[in-house]
């Protein structure tokens, strides 16, 4: 029965899959990873408000510490009998598939939901392909993929409904991204009709077939050659049932919702000639585009693929129009070295079997083509479609294909017809240039809402971000319209375009997209009046030609007079509904208004009335612009990088940057994932409006500034007094201060164009001006004035000669401020409280510094495309730098220490070998050199230079080895670095293993206490009382004490540290560290976003952390045993604040005293206790002798 | 012994009030104070300047850095519901009510018209018994002269006075020209007691790091003598209630302020100092001082040392102040 009553939702694919998760299953064990993360979310956080289950019951939702243990555990809630669940992609599926096989070959009832995602090979990618999902086809789970939000909802309910009877568990996905992250409007599930689909009967057969120790059996047991074969065929009756009854529930489902699917649904002409078969979101754009050719009276046609595994070859010839002549199998995957990608073989295995056994119903054996489209979220636009039918009507269509790119290598592309556009004219498409910081993709999710609502129109929202933390741009596409939206592709054509941010319009070629008599909304601080001689060029000729209705408003401005700060959201939003005409203006101002209440109203009357007063404020500054007919401006857009960068940034990266790497051919990216260091320097971001400037006379050059600052924007240096000479003009300098300089001047040059406004340099800043305290030595001012004279220093301090580092004091904070920072221009946050440390080790050991990178933050803002922050010097020596997964840094970084001391030993092997042919003296003094400061390893790296000189001459096999060695002799230093999710959870096996191992590694943890780069999720390192994702209801057991576990090993370094309440104990502990030649450990005190502070006051926060005992400082050094004395170090002192007064500084904390002031309480009294408890342990051991 | 009083109409069982301190942050505590012999509680202020700047900044903080990378696009967890405002503060007052017999006095520092009225009837609705005004403005304002602040104490109280039907109190500072007529101005716009005196933040420096500091010093036995003075010379003279509070530590500073007229003495840094129960030591050694004079009642004692019931009324006034400059003896004067 349909129910007459239609319940309409507006949610994304993962929150519309995970309803149907939670409701249908009693446990769900999980773990963060993008893009499925907000699975988890949702369940754990309607697990913690207490939501039911079908069953009236709420479900166990639980954080593993890793997709490893969340699939074991998942495997063990299903044989103890629990209808279980776990939600995953990319690469934290391919960690579960051991399990998988395990659950599937005990035919055990379950369903996982993927948000499909490409793997990292070359490099990572967060973005959604089939990848993952296919390196799972041989696990022997069923495969049910949902090609829209829709789908996700009801093939997760299909997928729940089938394993119950079919016994194979199923894996059902939809792609990452374009399904889990497009907001659309969709009919909800009735919990009557997902009770009719889940059979209870099938759940109780579920239970009964579990390990109980009241009835007892087991199963796992180990097979031998005799029977393993035989067992392993038993389950073939299940799978060969399972398509009829994934069929038979789709229709029981279309009996109750209206909404019918079939194994392979298909559209287009009846009598179709070409045809494309297709899975997940591309099918809904091959469908939008074979209908659009239908009509035109071409002969096409989409097979559209929803039940994968197991392949109904049956089902699937049954779709096929019995006209088909040719076909193109698209596969979302790349298998490198195969026949041709999977689907592509199923199809072929099906034609040529039917054909075989006489029952392929077509007139003759089609032509089949296979390609690859869409890798990592690639756009799949109806062109491509077109230009894949096209191919499909040569004679010999070019098989193997790749369609969306320009394969120029192995000229696998096939060409289509760009300006091929099937947006409808029923349908409005609104494009939104904005800034992650002004909230205009919240802004445009309510908007989404409020049309859904209040409106029939389908509505749908994609939102595209950039690849910086701080300062990163967005781009939101939202279409709304009477006809069903089937466009999965980014708007092509827009009716609308909307500018949040005046300089994206230098930057940015927005109105390319902008359709005939489109509406352009730009903010601009410029009226109605003066915009047009503002803008450039293109601009003008764009808006002319395309006769565009062109309005300004300066957002800004409204946001300030009305208590907004920089969030323009509510502003803009009304502006879009007052002049794009979606909906009546009076109307849309009511709904916002509605809207804004229905959003904020939990926050507060206060934050209600604020954005109440924006809406109104809004419309008496939205003014339309009289569009001159000519266009006059002189104003060309700026080159991406200047001239002077090397020709791979110019070709390549600058494309990037410009955001036009979709164009870049194969031939112009490097085969094997490697990179040139060092890029950040030439992307200027100019994010910040406000920057440091330097105050010289008041200047104490100390160098906390330069320690602190998290995108090493300030440097300074001293340099002889004739150096000077050719100095521009303004450029500030200054008498080093200290004894023994005659002549030598000092400057710290700030970096503006790369400098995020973060003000920790100001906080840091000790040096006040005796007249007026407020005045430090560094003050933060207006950029725009300054920023000509500051480029101009900057590119004249940059070719300062660099300090030498045999004469640095590496021991203060003072002395290694001359240090050149080698990683440099980040992308991470403004303010972050990782990168000092990251700039630090840089600093002390960048030039022979190996790094592993877990992935995490630290792995994005090192190394997310186009431009990346670690550097070389002018030696051409820097840091070298990778990341290999999440879960095996410790080992990677391992396998580095293994590398190094091989190949060392090998080198002096040689070197032993051949000293004659080298000279005694040379060798002797290689092999016997000392290398504990700067100073003894220069002088070793002039040896070695010299030693290469001698074997560059020699015609010797071994002496060659040695020459491709010989940079071994030098002392190099390996760091193991990632964050908490990596070091106490995910990672901590590895770890572990490192620790007992005692090589000479060094380990860097970026402690946020929090999976900061997938937004917020609990690790075992969140304190107790803090509120995390997965953690919603308040952490309620203490943080883990990883320093002394590694301690416990006693021949481990640890040193537990916080730049912001102890700089110099910070820098010793990363000297100590990289000094001992075994394993050590650091743990660094991070602050982060995630905690919800005024990320100004992160440094603050670090000291208040020490203060109140949360983070003590000490140093275990078992240097200091093996010399009789106590290893145990204390560095701080004991606690002389309570944690609350520390904790309720930060959101993370403060929320629970809001949602739960009881448990709050509780667990703040508990978490005082740790420490009071905590300190007492090591009060104890730093007594002892 | 009789040490019944009543204040604002309200009978109570002893003139020792709690004030407004984060003691009745918590139930379980207002319970202990009623326990120990609090004869009423007002509840710590509510600072309608603090909740506003608490929202947004609550506001702010969880919606900084979301929607701007694809792979974080929000750092905490979708929370339906969570005290906002007032909320929790109302709760308290609302479970205090059920769990206490005495009154539970409302406390208000607000800033807009609308958020004294509109808190203070929240306040009255969730069970407050009365509303304490604690009108805490510091008019650094150079154009604002002082007929204009008066003004705008007298209007919030009216505007609060319309607003609920429960008795309203006044807490003023001591920094008015005329402190007498300002107290009448106050009575006489409807105020059901005066609370003598509040004490305003007053920064510090601190010298190492030369910045400006905000923390707050407990008041000490010496700081009685202000509202002593004032007490002493407005008893008799007003319609309402006078509530004595600033500088109680012992049942000396208890007894002075009924002595001088006050219906109620509130006291503060002694309960934070020693404890909630500390209200019970207070009661037993102002009931033993009353045993030793032989007062047998409270309504005996008030106001017997009040300016118009001393021998030397002009002990209170100018005189007085050179009397005592005359007396004083330093060690660096000679003698």
């Amino acid at each position: 029965m349909i129910s007459e009553k239609k319940t309409v939702v507006t949610m994304d694919g993962n929150e519309a899959a995970s309803y149907i998760a939670f409701k249908t299953t009693e446990v769900c064990a999980i773990y963060p990873i993008t893009p499925s993360s907000a699975m988890g979310e949702f369940a754990d956080q309607w697990a913690s408000e207490g939501r039911k289950n079908i069953w009236g019951t709420i479900p166990h939702v639980v954080e593993m510490q890793s997709e490893g243990g969340a699939s074991g555990t998942v495997h063990g809630a299903l044989q103890t009998g629990s209808l279980t669940s776990t939600f995953t992609a990319s690469q934290g599926l391919l960690l579960m598939i051991p399990n998988m096989y395990k659950i599937a070959g005990e035919l055990t009832s379950a369903v996982l939901h993927v948000a499909a995602r490409a793997l990292a090979a070359q490099g990572l990618s967060i973005f959604g392909d089939h990848q993952d999902v296919m390196a799972c086809r041989q696990t022997g789970f069923a495969m049910l993929c949902a090609s829209s939000v829709q789908e996700a909802h009801d093939m997760a309910l299909i997928s729940q409904a089938s394993t119950l009877e079919a016994r194979v568990p199923f894996i059902h996905f939809f792609d990452g991204f374009r399904t889990s992250h497009e907001v659309n409007k969709i009919e909800l599930i009735s919990d009557e009709a997902i009770r009719a689909m889940i059979d209870d009967d099938l759940v109780i057969a579920h239970r009964k077939r579990a390990l109980s120790p009241d009835r007892p059996i087991i199963r796992g047991t180990a097979q031998n050659p005799d029977v393993y074969f035989q067992a392993r065929e038993t389950v073939n009756p299940f799978y060969a049932a399972t398509p009829e009854i994934v069929q038979r529930r789709m229709n029981q489902f279309a009996q109750l919702t209206g909404r019918q699917y079939k194994l392979f649904d298909y559209f287009g002409d009846p009598a179709a000639e070409r045809v494309m078969i297709i899975m997940g979101s591309g099918a809904d754009t091959a469908r939008e585009t074979a209908e659009f050719l239908c009509e035109k009276g071409e002969k096409v046609g989409v097979v559209q693929v929803h039940l994968f595994r197991p392949f109904s070859i049956k089902d699937f010839i049954g779709a096929l129009p019995k006209t088909t002549k040719a076909i193109a199998v698209l596969d979302r995957t790349k298998e490198p070295g195969s026949a041709g990608e999977p689907m592509y073989q199923d199809v072929l295995t099906a034609l040529v079997e039917s054909q075989a056994d006489g029952e392929l119903p077509l007139a003759g054996m089609p032509r089949c083509i296979g390609g690859r489209y869409g890798l990592s979220s690639k756009e799949f636009t109806p062109a491509m479609v077109n230009g894949v039918f096209e191919e499909l009507k040569k004679d010999k269509p070019k098989n193997h294909f790749t369609i969306g790119i320009k394969d120029d290598v192995s000229n696998t592309s096939i060409d289509y017809d760009p300006e091929f556009v099937t947006e409808s004219d029923n349908v409005v498409r609104a494009m939104f240039f904005g800034l992650g910081a002004d909230g205009t993709v919240g802004a445009n999710k309510n908007s989404i809402k409020i049309i859904s609502e209040e409106t029939d129109f389908s509505t749908q929202g994609y939102f595209v971000y950039d690849s910086k933390k701080s300062g990163s741009g967005t781009v939101s596409h939202l279409r709304f319209g009477s006809d069903k939206i089937y466009s999965t592709y980014l708007i092509q054509s827009a009716n609308f375009i909307g500018c949040h941010q005046f300089n994206f319009i230098e930057k940015i070629d927005m109105l390319k997209h902008a359709t005939k008599g489109a509406v352009f909304l730009l903010n601009s601080t410029y009226g109605q009046d003066q915009i047009w001689d503002h803008l450039p060029r293109r601009v003008q000729e764009q808006i002319i030609e395309k006769e565009v209705k062109f309005y300004v408003i300066d957002a800004y401005k409204v946001a300030l007079d009305t208590g907004m700060g920089t969030r323009i959201n509510t502003i803009m939003q009304t502006c879009f509904f007052a002049i794009s005409g979606v909906l009546e203006r009076e109307e849309a101002i009511a709904k916002i208004k509605a809207a804004i209440k229905k959003t904020y109203g939990k926050k507060g009357e206060e934050v209600v009335q604020k954005n109440f007063e924006a809406v109104d404020q809004t419309l008496a500054h939205l003014h339309e612009v009289k569009v001159p007919k000519k266009a006059t401006s002189k104003l060309e857009m700026p080159p991406v990088v200047p001239d002077k960068a090397p020709d791979f940034v110019k070709t390549v990266t600058a494309e990037m940057m410009a955001g036009r790497g979709d164009e870049l051919p194969v031939s112009a990216l490097p085969v094997d994932g490697t990179y040139p260091t060092g890029t950040t320097r030439w992307e200027k971001r100019n994010v910040s409006l406000y920057v440091p400037v330097w105050q010289p006379e008041l200047c104490i050059q100390c160098g906390n500034c330069v320690a602190v600052c998290p995108h090493s924007c300030i440097k300074s240096k001293h340099y002889d007094e004739s150096a000077l000479k050719d100095s521009p003009e303004g450029f500030k300098s200054v008498k080093l201060s200290g004894r023994g300089f005659p002549g030598r001047r000092y400057t710290l040059q700030i970096a503006v164009e790369d400098c995020t406004g973060c003000t920790l340099c100001v906080e840091v800043c000790p040096a006040k001006d005796k007249e007026e305290v407020g005045r430090k030595a560094i003050n933060m001012d207006v950029k725009e004035p300054i920023l000509l004279q500051e480029r101009a220093n900057l590119e004249f301090f940059d070719e300062l000669p660099e300090n030498d580092r045999s004469k640095i004091d590496f021991s203060t904070i003072r002395g290694v401020q001359y240090l050149q920072p080698l990683f440099e221009y980040s992308g991470a946050c403004s303010g972050c409280g990782e990168t000092p440390y990251v700039k630090m080790m840089s600093q002390l050991f960048g030039d022979r510094l190996y790094v592993a990178n877990a992935t995490g933050c630290s792995s994005i803002y090192g190394g997310n495309l186009p431009t990346t922050p670690w550097a070389a010097d002018k030696n051409g020596r820097g840091p070298t730098w990778s990341n290999s997964l999440f879960e095996d840094n410790a080992e990677f970084g391992f396998g580095f220490r293994l590398t190094i001391d091989k190949q060392t030993e090998f080198a002096r092997e040689l070197l032993e070998e051949l000293r004659g042919d080298i000279g005694e003296e040379l060798a002797a003094k290689i092999l016997a050199a000392p290398q504990t400061n700067d100073e003894e390893l220069t002088a070793q790296r002039e040896r070695v230079a010299a030693l290469k000189e001698k074997l560059a001459g020699m015609d010797n096999v071994r002496a060659k080895h040695l020459l491709s060695l010989a940079d071994m002799l030098v002392k190099k230093s390996v760091w193991i670095m990632g964050g908490d999710g990596w070091a106490y959870d995910i990672g901590y096996g590895g770890l572990d293993h490192i620790f007992a191992s005692g090589r000479n590694v060094n380990v860097l943890v970026l402690d946020t206490e929090v999976y900061s780069n997938t937004g917020g999720q609990a690790s075992k390192s969140t304190p107790r009382g803090a509120i995390a994702k997965f953690a919603a209801a308040g952490k309620p057991s203490g943080k883990k004490d990883l320093g002394m576990m590694a301690a416990s090993y006693g021949n481990v370094y640890v040193a537990k540290v916080a730049m912001g309440a102890n700089p110099k104990q910070t820098l010793r502990a990363f000297r100590e560290a990289e000094a001992y030649e075994g394993t050590s450990l650091i743990i660094a005190y991070s602050h982060c976003i995630a905690h919800g502070i005024n990320m100004q006051q992160g440094l603050r926060q670090q000291k208040l952390a020490v203060e109140c005992g949360h983070w003590p400082l000490f140093r275990y050094n078992p240097e200091l045993a093996a010399a009789g004395r106590n290893p145990m170090q204390l560095d701080s002192q004991k606690p002389t604040i309570p944690v609350s007064q520390y904790a309720y500084n930060e959101v993370r904390y403060k929320l629970l005293t809001r949602t739960n002031p009881a448990s709050a309480e509780k667990l703040m009294k508990l978490a005082q206790q740790d420490v009071n408890e905590q300190w007492k342990r090591y009060e104890k051991l730093a007594a002892g002798k | 012994m009789d040490l019944r009083t009543t204040y604002m109409g309200m009978e109570l069982k002893n003139p020792l009030v709690a004030s407004a301190s984060p003691l009745s942050e918590k139930v379980e505590t207002i319970k202990r104070l009623e326990d120990a012999g609090a004869a009423a509680v007002v509840m710590f202020s509510l600072f309608e300047e603090q909740l506003r700047h608490d929202d947004q900044a609550l506001d702010h903080f969880m919606s900084y850095g979301t929607d701007s990378f694809a792979e974080s696009l929000s750092f905490f967890p979708e929370v339906d519901e969570f005290a906002v405002g007032a909320d929790r503060y109302l709760d308290i007052i609302r479970t205090a009510k059920e769990q206490v017999d005495i009154p539970i006095i409302g406390s208000l520092n607000g800033i807009s018209p609308k958020g004294w009225t509109e808190y203070a009837k929240n306040m009255q609705e969730a069970g407050a018994s009365a509303i304490e005004l604690n009108i805490y403005y510091l008019p650094t304002d150079m154009d604002l002269n002082g007929a204009h602040v008066e003004e705008q104490y007298i209007d919030v109280l009216k505007a609060v006075k319309s607003a609920v039907s429960v008795p309203v109190a006044v807490k003023i500072s001591p920094f008015f020209s005329s402190i007498a007529n300002m107290a009448r101005q106050l009575d006489d716009a409807g105020a059901d007691a005066l609370v003598l005196f509040n004490r305003f933040y007053q920064p510090d420096f601190d010298l190492e790091n030369l910045e400006v500091e905000s923390s707050l010093t407990l008041s000490t036995a010496t700081e009685i003598r202000l509202p002593l003075m004032w007490i002493a010379f407005l008893y008799g003279k007003l319609k309402g209630s006078i509530a004595a509070t600033r500088g109680v530590q012992t049942a000396t500073e208890v007894v002075k302020y009924i002595l001088a007229g006050a219906d109620v003495v509130m006291t503060t840094s002694a309960l934070l100092k020693q404890g909630p129960d500390y209200i019970g030591t207070l009661l037993k050694e102002t009931t033993t001082w009353m045993e030793k004079k032989e007062y047998e009642s409270v309504s005996q004692m008030r106001g017997a040392m009040s300016q118009q019931s001393v021998a030397d009324p002009t002990a209170f006034e100018r005189a007085n102040y050179i009397r005592i400059l005359e007396n004083y003896k330093s060690a660096f004067l000679a003698p």
